[in-house]
């Protein structure tokens, strides 16, 4: 069966590499800056020992004040995996760097999180809505859409 | 100088005369009856294979007995329409069995799943393309009024009939095949009863 790895385990070796990008931790995901986002998942990724390659889903949630972007991490070499979150504050312009360069599966579901919740993925190659047409109002998932 | 007889070659022998007498009395003797009229045998065979209807009846009896659906299935009732085509529920008995994947040769759409707004151009599109008269069943609860995605209004359309006139409704989420075959022989009835000459139009002319 897959392990789950303590967020707190994981978290403390971030730590050593980026110190003060770990927001949170608990038993089964950490929470990180969103700044430092993309050089963990480069970590997560290629660190020997966690190895995280492939990338389950990525999903978003809307927690009124923020925004928290949840990534879902699988290592097929050491079969275990990780929950890592990002948040966004800014309601007007949410901002998260893009994944797609490490995971390319990425690519739809950042679409449809920009779709769907109106947050932009920096350096995504094609940020464009992927369910609705070009021209809708709004973003249909967020709490305060209707 | 003996005279060559005058009549030698003018008139013929008594014999080649009895002769032709011969074949006009022959003639004559089998000619006492009139020939029957070769196409005596049509009248009672007529009167079993003549019937009289009118073109409206025969007009809607060819429509409705063989429609084409298009295909156009953008969601899970497609499955039920599948298994209502397959061996177990048989739409071939009702002559519709042939799915047209070009809607130019389909005359029946049937609506099976939810229609979100950027798919419905499309399907707009579909029902534009098939020749008229065509008609349209509306399958499932999507279908009919967006079923349980209508609150999800941003993006789901309510119902067929926004985009396209509907002629049939069949609900459920999704209709058993044997509902979908019962909407089918509604609609087969409402053809049944469709006027497409008015006569009155034509007495004008």
């Amino acid at each position: 069966m897959t392990i789950s790895l303590s967020g707190k385990e994981v978290a403390a070796q971030i730590e050593e590499k980026f110190p003060g990008s770990v927001v949170e931790s608990g038993h089964e995901s950490l929470a990180v800056k969103a700044d430092s986002l993309l050089d963990i998942a480069r970590f997560l990724k290629e660190n020997e020992g966690l190895e995280f390659n492939y990338l389950n889903f990525i999903t978003a949630v809307d927690y009124y004040d923020h925004f928290e972007v949840v990534y879902m991490l699988n290592s097929l070499e050491h079969n275990h995996r990780l929950t890592v979150k990002a948040r966004c504050y800014d309601r007007k312009n949410p901002v998260l760097p893009s994944v797609v360069g490490l995971w390319q599966g990425a690519d739809f579901q950042e679409r449809e999180i920009y779709d769907l919740f109106g947050i932009k993925f920096e350096g995504h190659p094609n940020m464009k809505r992927i369910f609705l047409w070009e021209g809708f109002k709004g973003h249909p998932l967020r709490k305060d859409f209707i | 100088m003996e005279m060559k007889p005058a009549g030698k070659y003018i008139y013929a022998d008594i014999e080649l005369d009895r002769e032709e007498g011969q074949v006009i009395e022959d003639l004559k003797a089998s000619s006492q009856e009139p020939i029957p009229d070769p196409d005596r045998w049509l009248d009672e065979e007529l009167e079993q294979n003549i019937l009289l209807t009118t073109v409206d009846a025969l007009i809607n009896w060819s429509r409705r007995s063989s429609l084409w659906p298009a295909i156009c299935f953008p969601a899970c009732c497609a499955f039920e329409l599948i298994a209502a085509n397959g061996p177990r529920f048989d739409l071939a008995r009702f002559g519709m069995e042939i799915m047209r994947a070009s809607p130019r040769q389909a005359d029946l759409m049937i609506t099976a799943g939810t229609l979100t707004w950027k798919m419905a151009p499309n399907v707009r599109r579909i029902y534009n393309q098939m020749a008229e008269p065509k008609w349209v069943i509306a399958m499932g609860a999507c279908a009919v009024s967006g079923g349980i995605f209508a609150s999800a209004e941003y993006a789901v359309v309510p119902g067929y009939n926004r985009i396209i006139p509907v002629d049939v409704y069949v609900p459920g989420c999704p209709p058993r095949p044997e509902a979908l075959i019962y909407g089918i022989q509604m609609l087969q009835k409402k053809i049944a009863r469709r006027k497409n000459i008015d006569v009155r139009k034509i007495l004008k002319r």
